[in-house]
C-alpha cells in the first residue's frame, strides 16, 4: 500500500507492483495449475461411458487448465488492485497521467491472440479426428470412421425417442441398446418439432430436426446405463422426453435384438420403410 | 393525470378551451384508442377468416389473424392516441405544425409524447425498470418451481409460459436497457448537442417498447406460448395464441430497437459540437455507436423473420415448415443471425459505461483509448460471423463448425482489449470504491466467468455437453445480467442524481450492491456445476439428485431478488421522500455533463460548447516526482 506523499520532491516508498504483482499471480498459477489439471481433470463430466466422453474429458481439462491462468490473472489483478491502489477515504488524490503503453498493448494483443488460435486449432483437430466428438454431423460427415458401423436411427417425437434398427429388418422399439466397443452411426430424425438426442453419460449431442438426417458416431465403452434427455425445448412435455439406454456386451445385443424382432414383427410390417428421413404431417394445431 | 399540465403547457398562441383539455393527445386518449383498434382488428381478423363466426373463433381460441390485426390496430390506435399521428396530418394539410412536442411543463410530460430527450430519458428508466420487475418476478417463480424435482407449484405449460416470458422481457426489454434511459439521455449531452436528430422518433421508440411490454404481459390471457425467447419452428407454428404476442412483442422491440439505433448513428456522426473529432469522444458515446450499429443491421432480420413466423401462423405459408417445403433450419439461422449480435447489443453498452465510470472513480485517464474503440468496433464487427456457434449440434453446415469455432473464439480478443483497458486504467491510480465503482468492479469479475465459460460453448467439441443445459444458461446470466444489469445500475447509481437531482441513501446503495453481487454469483456459479452434470434448460423436473443444489440456487435467487427490493425501496426513499439535494458534481468528473446545471435545461447548453480535449484529462503526468498531489497543485 502506497504511503500518503505529503512532501513534494521526495520519491514516495513505492514499491515495484509489477514485479510484485507478476509474481504473486505466477505463483498462484503454478500451485493452481496442477490442481486444476490432475485433481479437477479426471473427475470432469461426461465421465469414460464410451471414447467420446473420454474426449470430452480431456477437451474440458485443456479448457480449464487455459482458463485458469486468466482467470487468476484479473482476479488476483482486482484485488490487487483495490488494496494497492485506493484513495484514502474522502481523499482528492489524482493518479498517474499515463494513457496506455503501446509494448504491453502489443504484447497482450499476441498473447491473446496466440492463446485463441491454438484453442481453435485444438478444438478443430479434436472434432476432426474423433468424428465430430460426439456432436450432431449432418446428413453428410466430412470425416467417417472406417470399419463396421451399426446404424440406429432416433425418431424424435413429441414427447418420445423411439429407436430403429435398419440392420435387424428396420425392427423399431421403444428402447435404446448399444452394444459395447462397436462404432455406432446414429441417425437422429424428428416427425414433428425440434429436439435434441442428448446421450449425457456417452458424450452425444444431436438435434432432431424434420425432415433432416443428423448422423452421430459414437463407441460406447462401458457396459451400464445411460441417460437419454431431450435438450431443445419441444413443447409442454419437454422436461419429461427422459429415457434410459444401455450399453451391453454384444452377445447380449443380439439375444435382445432378436427378441425385439420377434416381439415388434406385427409392427414392423406397417411401419413405413426404413428412410433416412419421414416427412412429418404438417404440423398444424388441431383444428 | 397528464391532461391538465400536460396541455397546458404546450407551447403555442392558441390556448386551447377547457373541454379540449380531456380530450388533448395524452396516455389516456392513447388507451382508448389502443381498445378501439384493437376490437376494430379483432373484428377485422374474424371477418378475413371467412366462415367462421366471432363467438366461435373466441370459443375455439384458434384465430391468429384476429389477435395479431388486433395488436396491430391497437398500437395504431395507441400512438396516435399519444399525438404521433399530429405532425404528419398537420404538414400534409399544410398547416404549421408544431416541432416540439410537451418540451417544458411539469410532470404532464412525462406521460405522453415528448421531444425532449431529457424527458424520454426519465421514461426509458421508469418504463424498462418497471418490465425489468415483471421479468424479474417471473424469475423469481421459475426458481420457485425448481425448489423440487418434480412440478408442485405450476403445471408444465404454465411454466414453459413463465420461462419464456422471463426470457422474452429480459432480451427484448433490456436490449434499451443502457441505451433508452442513459444514452437517450446523455449523449446529446456528452457530444454537445442540444437534441437527437430525430425527437419524435425518439419518443416513438419508447412508446413502441410500452406497446410491446403489455402485448407481452397479454399472452397469459391467450394461452401464453412454450417456446421460450427462442420461438424455434415449428413448435411456435403448434403453439396456441399466445405465441402471437411473442411474435407482435418482439417485432414491435425491433422496430423500435431499429429506429433507436439509426437515431444514435445519425446523432453521433452528425450532431457533434465543434471540436469533437472521434478521437474525443467519450468512450460511452463510443460504445453507443458501436452498438447503435449492430442495431440497425441485426434488428431487421429479427421482424423479418417474425413476419415470416407469423404468416405461417395466419396464412399457412410454410417457410419454415418440412412438411410443406420448408425448413426448421432456416428460423434457426434466421433467428441466431439477430440473436447473437442482439447479445453483443446488451454487452456492449456496459463496457462503455465500466470505462467511463472507471477514469473518474480512479483518478486517471482511460488507459488505451484507441485499444478501447477498436474493441468495441471489433466485437461489433465480429458478432455478424459467429452466429451458427447456437447450432453445433443441430447438423446445420456440420462442415463449417471449425469456422463458427474460430471467428467465435477470436472474438474473444477484442473483448479482451477491453479488460486490459479496465486493468490499465486502474494500474497506481487512486481508486474510491464508491457505489457505482463496486459494480464497475463487479462488472470485471462478472464477464470474465461469462466469457471464460464462452469459451467452453464456443468449442464444439466441448459444447456437446454443455449445449441446451444450465451451463449455457449460467454463461448468459453472468455475460448479460453480469454484463448488462451491474452496468445498469453503476449508470442508476452513477448518472441518476444527474437526471433527478437528489442523491441515493449510501447506506442502501452499498447493502444493494454487495447482496446483489454476492446473490448473483452464489446464484449463477452452481448452476454450471448443474448444468455439466446434464441438467437441461427450460425443464420443471430433474433427477432428484440434484434438488440440493437447486435448492442453493432457487434460495440464492430470493436474495437476488431480495436486493433488488432494496434497490426499489432505495429510489422511492431516497428520491421521492427524503430529496436530499446532489452536489453538482459529486464525482468530481470531467464529463461535460456534469458541468450543465441541474435540472439540465430544455436546451441543454446556452452556447454550443467547444472541445479541446477527451473527457478524461485527470492525474499528475507521468514522471512528475510525487505523483499523488491533487491535480489542483498545478502538476
Amino acid at each position: 500500500m502506497s504511503s500518503n506523499p505529503t512532501t513534494a520532491g521526495q520519491a514516495p516508498e513505492e514499491p515495484n507492483h509489477a514485479r510484485r504483482f507478476t509474481t504473486i499471480w505466477i505463483v498462484a498459477t503454478i500451485i493452481a495449475l496442477p490442481l486444476v489439471i490432475f485433481l479437477l481433470g479426471p473427475n470432469l463430466p461426461p465421465g469414460h461411458a464410451s471414447e467420446q466422453a473420454s474426449g470430452h474429458v480431456t477437451d474440458n481439462t485443456v479448457l480449464f487448465a487455459m482458463a485458469t491462468p486468466v482467470f487468476l490473472l484479473v482476479v488476483i489483478y482486482l484485488i490487487y488492485a483495490t488494496l494497492a491502489f485506493r484513495q484514502e477515504p474522502g481523499g482528492v488524490l489524482e493518479g498517474t497521467a499515463v494513457r496506455g503503453d503501446v509494448k504491453l498493448q502489443t504484447t497482450w494483443i499476441v498473447i491473446t491472440s496466440l492463446l485463441v488460435l491454438s484453442l481453435a486449432a485444438y478444438g478443430t483437430v479434436r472434432l476432426e479426428t474423433d468424428s465430430g466428438a460426439g456432436s450432431g454431423n449432418g446428413p453428410n460427415p466430412l470425416v467417417v470412421p472406417s470399419g463396421p458401423k451399426l446404424p440406429v436411427q432416433v425418431i424424435a417425437q413429441q414427447w418420445a425417442f423411439t429407436y430403429r434398427y435398419p440392420t435387424y429388418g428396420g425392427v423399431e422399439t421403444t428402447h435404446l441398446y448399444l452394444p459395447a466397443n462397436e462404432m455406432v452411426e446414429l441417425h437422429v430424425t424428428s416427425i414433428d418439432v425440434i429436439h435434441s438426442f442428448w446421450a449425457y453419460q456417452l458424450g452425444v449431442k444431436a438435434d432432431a430436426n424434420p425432415d433432416v438426417d443428423n448422423v452421430v458416431f459414437v463407441k460406447p465403452t462401458k457396459i451400464g446405463a445411460f441417460d437419454v434427455r431431450c435438450a431443445e425445448l419441444c413443447g409442454i412435455w419437454h422436461g419429461y422426453m427422459y429415457d434410459k439406454g444401455h450399453v451391453v456386451s454384444p452377445s447380449e445385443f443380439s439375444t435382445w435384438i432378436a427378441q425385439q424382432q420377434k416381439n415388434f414383427a406385427p409392427a414392423t410390417k406397417v411401419l413405413p420403410k426404413y428412410a433416412t428421413t419421414y416427412l412429418p404431417e404438417p404440423t398444424r394445431r388441431a383444428e | 393525470m397528464s391532461t391538465t399540465s400536460g396541455a397546458a403547457s404546450i407551447p403555442g398562441p392558441s390556448a386551447r378551451p377547457v373541454w379540449r383539455k380531456l380530450i388533448g393527445f395524452n396516455l389516456l386518449s392513447a388507451v382508448i384508442l389502443g381498445a378501439v383498434g384493437y376490437y376494430l382488428g379483432m373484428r377485422l381478423g374474424h371477418t378475413i377468416d371467412n366462415g367462421k363466426s366471432f363467438e366461435y373463433e373466441a370459443a375455439t381460441d384458434e384465430n391468429d389473424i384476429g389477435l395479431l390485426l388486433a395488436y396491430v390496430f391497437g398500437v395504431i390506435g395507441f400512438l396516435i392516441g399519444l399525438g404521433f399521428a399530429n405532425y404528419p396530418i398537420s404538414r400534409l394539410l399544410g398547416r404549421p405544425a408544431s416541432l416540439r412536442e410537451k418540451e417544458t411543463g411539469g410532470w404532464g410530460r412525462y406521460f405522453g409524447l415528448c421531444t425532449d430527450h431529457k424527458v424520454v430519458g426519465m421514461q426509458y428508466l421508469v418504463g424498462i425498470g418497471l418490465f425489468f420487475f415483471v421479468g424479474g418476478l417471473n424469475a423469481m417463480l421459475i426458481r420457485v418451481e425448481l425448489l423440487h424435482p418434480v412440478p408442485t407449484f405450476v403445471g408444465p405449460n404454465q411454466y414453459l409460459s413463465i420461462v419464456g416470458m422471463h426470457g422474452t422481457m429480459m432480451m427484448g426489454m433490456m436490449t434499451s436497457g443502457i441505451l433508452g434511459p442513459f444514452a437517450n439521455y446523455f449523449v446529446p449531452i456528452m457530444i454537445g448537442a442540444r437534441r437527437m436528430a430525430f425527437p419524435r422518433i425518439e419518443a416513438l421508440t419508447f412508446w413502441l417498447l410500452m406497446a410491446a411490454g403489455f402485448i407481452l404481459c397479454s399472452t397469459i390471457f391467450f394461452g401464453g406460448f412454450p417456446t421460450g425467447w427462442t420461438g424455434y419452428e415449428p413448435l411456435n407454428d403448434e403453439a396456441v395464441r399466445g405465441m402471437d404476442s411473442y411474435i407482435m412483442f418482439f417485432a414491435l422491440v425491433g422496430i423500435s430497437m431499429a429506429l433507436l439505433g439509426l437515431n444514435m448513428i445519425a446523432t453521433i456522426v452528425t450532431m457533434r459540437a465543434p471540436g469533437l473529432t472521434w478521437s474525443r469522444l467519450p468512450i460511452f458515446v463510443w460504445s453507443v455507436f458501436a452498438t447503435a450499429v449492430l442495431m440497425v443491421l441485426a434488428a431487421p432480420m429479427l421482424v423479418a423473420t417474425l413476419s415470416m413466423a407469423a404468416l405461417d401462423r395466419t396464412i399457412n405459408t410454410s417457410f419454415f415448415i418440412a412438411g410443406g417445403g420448408g425448413s426448421s433450419y432456416l428460423f434457426e439461422n434466421l433467428f441466431w443471425f439477430f440473436g447473437h449480435p442482439e447479445v453483443y447489443i446488451l454487452a456492449l453498452p456496459g463496457f462503455g459505461i465500466v470505462l467511463e465510470l472507471l477514469p473518474v472513480f480512479t483518478r486517471k485517464p482511460l488507459w488505451g483509448y484507441r485499444l478501447a474503440v477498436s474493441g468495441m468496433l471489433g466485437v461489433s464487427l465480429l458478432s455478424f460471423f459467429v452466429w451458427q456457434h447456437h447450432l453445433f449440434v443441430s447438423g446445420i453446415n456440420a462442415d463449417l463448425r471449425p469456422f463458427y469455432m474460430l471467428s467465435t473464439e477470436i472474438i474473444s480478443i477484442p473483448t479482451g482489449f477491453i479488460f486490459l483497458c479496465f486493468m490499465g486504467t486502474m494500474w497506481k491510480g487512486r481508486a474510491s470504491f464508491r457505489t457505482p465503482m463496486l459494480f464497475c468492479m463487479a462488472w470485471a469479475f462478472n464477464f470474465l466467468i461469462g466469457g471464460l465459460s464462452g469459451v467452453f460453448l464456443s468449442d464444439a467439441p466441448s459444447d456437446t455437453d454443455t449445449h441446451g443445459s444450465f451451463f449455457v444458461m449460467a454463461h448468459f446470466h453472468y455475460t448479460i445480467m453480469g454484463g448488462l444489469i451491474f452496468t445498469f445500475f453503476a449508470g442508476i447509481y452513477y448518472w441518476v442524481p444527474k437526471m433527478t437531482g437528489f442523491k441515493f441513501n449510501e447506506k442502501l446503495s452499498k447493502a444493494h450492491f454487495w447482496l446483489m453481487f454476492v446473490a448473483f454469483n452464489s446464484t449463477f456459479l452452481p448452476l454450471f456445476a448443474l448444468g455439466m452434470k446434464g441438467m437441461p434448460r427450460r425443464v420443471s423436473t430433474y433427477a432428484p439428485e440434484l434438488q440440493t443444489l437447486n435448492d442453493w440456487v432457487s434460495v440464492s435467487a430470493f436474495v437476488l431478488g431480495f436486493s433488488m427490493l432494496i434497490f426499489l425501496f432505495n429510489a422511492v426513499y431516497s428520491l421521492i421522500f427524503v430529496r436530499i439535494p446532489e452536489e453538482k458534481n459529486p464525482w468530481r468528473s470531467k464529463s461535460i455533463e456534469w458541468q450543465v446545471p441541474t435540472p439540465v435545461p430544455v436546451n441543454n447548453f446556452e452556447q454550443i460548447p467547444v472541445f479541446d480535449s477527451d473527457p478524461y484529462d485527470y492525474g499528475v503526468p507521468a514522471g512528475i516526482v510525487g505523483g499523488g498531489q491533487p491535480a489542483a497543485a498545478g502538476a
